[in-house]
């Protein structure tokens, strides 16, 4: 899909770890483009890089691992290489972070309001007052019940829905461009989930940021996203318009995951499920690196896959299905 | 925030997401604490001994220090006696130099309380920092002050202590100092240990992630989580300092004659021991003895109550 103006536009970003066992690709080539206004869903197994490439984005990858290659631009400024000053103003304030387990990313020791309030006043010069109100008002938005006295406890005294619901009042807090959510459901039990599935569809409709929902989990993010993509052993397999994916997908990665949703098997029979493991990100062979686990593997596989492209959905395979779930 | 209006009203929440509000922090604390009596009364001696200690002046039937009130001929008093002048009754004694050892007492035990929280409270902060800068810059940095904990760690504490005040001479300040470097390496291996545990947690992953400055992640994130265990070693290090200074002084390297400490009188009295003058060691040396072993005993019950994998 052609977007006017992407907010943020990474091409050919690559992360690696630099370990004593090896180099772990971790991230190995991954193009990302999000617009104004626009969900993408970023789907993966564990150890495919999916959150890596939200570090990466953000600046945040520790030692050993390292950006080694790519670019990541935001509102056309370069970000990969930017200054730690410069990144630190972004982050929280431009590009905010939601973290998968509301009950570990928030401070034990602070109370909701501090921790609030300093997002706020971390980027911005306003006096307490003024980021109380804001923090309240943000807490408003998220539906959470009595966000006064919400404000005045400490993060053991709220259940994970409300934690996260903080998480998310606090992404949103300064107003950001884009927000990169990793897995933030994956700790909520199903109820929860989709109250805040709901909540931070509704926020990003609202207030025009885009949002980069990482999730492993297929059924949560075709509802919620826009555009998916697809990640593999460190790159983009596929990607293009929600229902087009879901509905046909190209690489057979992709049907197979289709595939293993538990509502698309027959009641009785065994769960459909992809063979074999995430290969190990350490010596990947050269080529497909699905084609140990595929069905249609053939020979050509051995050699680098070429991407097929058409302006709205991008595959990466030697022979793309035609379509249908097969 | 201009653009964030809440439109329509806010979907229910569900009402089991909202627990009932719960005692605070210190109440939870105090409730666990008590549950050890004997440490209750620990923490009721260490209020008494800090309340002696701070209204000393004010207490004293005899001000020790000065020369006026004190006279020579009343030296070596058995407990009991009246001074020369009539005007005292030394319930206590005197010591060799015809002070009140009741009041001398007191007054060593602030001077005794007064370096080891001093020099806990320096030590602490030293060692909080050098750790807390340690964990997080991490490589080099780390492993250097590392090595030099463990060069200080691996030295006997009081070799080091007698060393620094023969170089650096008598005086409470001088005191001070040593028992801070004989200590601050104790500060700096724990919190950079805790520090080391809280900043891989997800809240300063989320701390960064918002685009907080590295101070205020050091200072405000991470160092309030390792206070728990930096108030446990604290408590039993200032226990520590004190019977360290004890001993300095008892050496008599420690605090000048003008200004005795416990130590300082327990060493007066030592010469008299065998002649049957017990008083003057023994009254100081029980005061010492209680004193550290309250502090202990209050270090170890704050040890069981905050560490959450004493918990039952």
């Amino acid at each position: 899909m052609t977007t006017p103006e992407p907010i943020l536009d990474v091409k050919g970003l690559r992360t690696h770890f630099f370990t004593r066992q090896g180099v772990v690709k971790a991230v190995d080539g991954v193009d990302l483009r999000v617009a104004k206004g626009e969900v993408l869903g970023l789907v993966g197994e564990s150890g495919s890089g999916k959150s890596i490439t939200g570090f990466s984005i953000l600046g945040l990858v520790d030692p050993p691992g390292r950006i080694v290659d790519g670019s990541v631009r935001f509102k056309g400024r370069e970000l990969v290489g930017a200054p730690d000053e410069e990144l630190r103003s972004i982050r929280g304030n431009r590009i905010a972070m939601i973290f998968q387990d509301p009950m570990m990313t928030l401070n034990p020791v602070l109370r909701i309001d501090t921790q609030m309030m300093e997002a706020v006043r971390a980027h911005a010069a306003v006096d307490k007052a003024t980021a109380l109100a804001r923090a309240r008002d943000a807490l408003a938005m998220t539906g959470i019940a009595s966000p006064e006295q919400r404000l005045k406890a400490y993060p053991h005294e709220l259940s994970g829905g409300m934690r996260q619901r903080v998480a998310i009042a606090t992404a949103f807090l300064n107003d950001p461009d884009l927000i990169i959510a990793d897995e933030p459901t994956t700790a909520l039990d199903v109820t929860i989930q989709a109250q805040i599935l709901h909540e931070a569809q509704q926020l990003v409709r609202r207030t025009g940021a885009g949002l980069i929902w990482i999730t492993h989990d297929l059924a949560v993010i075709s509802a919620l996203a826009d555009r998916i993509a697809v990640m593999y052993a460190g790159r983009i397999v596929e990607s293009g318009p929600s229902a087009d994916v879901i509905g046909t997908p190209q690489h057979p990665y992709t049907a197979g995951l289709i595939g293993s949703v538990p509502s698309n098997n027959k009641r009785g029979e065994p769960l459909r499920q992809i063979p074999g493991m995430t290969p190990s990100l350490m010596n990947l062979p050269k080529g497909c690196a699905f084609r140990n686990r595929c069905a249609y593997a053939a020979a050509a596989c051995a050699s680098e896959p070429p991407v097929h492209e058409d302006g709205r959905r991008m595959v990466r395979c030697v022979a793309p299905l035609g379509g249908g779930t097969r | 925030m201009s653009r964030l209006v809440t439109e329509g009203p806010a979907p229910a929440e569900d009402k089991a997401d909202v627990p009932p509000r719960e005692e605070t922090p210190l109440a939870r604390f105090w409730s666990e604490y008590r549950e050890s009596p004997l440490a209750v009364a620990a923490l009721l001696l260490v209020a008494v001994l800090i309340v002696l200690a701070l209204v000393a002046p004010y207490i004293v039937p005899q001000n020790p220090y000065d020369l006026a009130q004190v006279d020579v001929l009343d030296s070596r008093l058995p407990p009991g006696t009246k001074s020369s002048n009539g005007k005292y009754t030394h319930w206590l004694g005197t010591d060799g130099a015809g002070r009140d050892l009741l009041s001398a007492m007191l007054y060593g035990l602030r001077i005794s309380l007064a370096v080891g929280v001093m020099s806990g409270f320096i030590a602490m902060a030293l060692g909080a920092a050098v750790g807390l800068l340690a964990s997080y810059a991490g490589g080099r940095t780390e492993a250097a002050i590392m090595r030099l904990v463990d060069l200080q760690l691996s030295f006997p504490a009081i070799l080091l202590a007698l060393m620094l005040i023969a170089v650096l001479g008598k005086g409470v300040d001088k005191i001070i100092i040593a028992l801070v470097t004989v200590q601050w390496a104790y500060y700096a291996r724990t919190v950079r240990g805790t520090a080391l545990v809280e900043q891989r947690k997800d809240y300063v992953e989320a701390a960064r992630g918002l685009g907080l400055s590295h101070s205020r992640i050091v200072l405000k994130h991470i160092l309030p989580n390792c206070l728990p265990p930096l108030i446990v070693v604290g408590t039993v290090q200032t226990a520590h300092a004190i019977s360290l200074e004890a001993t300095l002084s008892f050496l008599g390297v420690g605090l000048p004659q003008t200004e005795p400490s416990l130590g300082l009188l327990i060493s007066n009295g030592f010469e008299y021991m065998l002649s049957g003058k017990y008083w003057i060691s023994f009254f100081p040396g029980i005061v010492l003895l209680v004193t550290i072993v309250v502090i202990n005993l209050v270090g170890d019950r704050l040890r069981d109550v905050l560490n959450p994998r004493l918990k039952r």
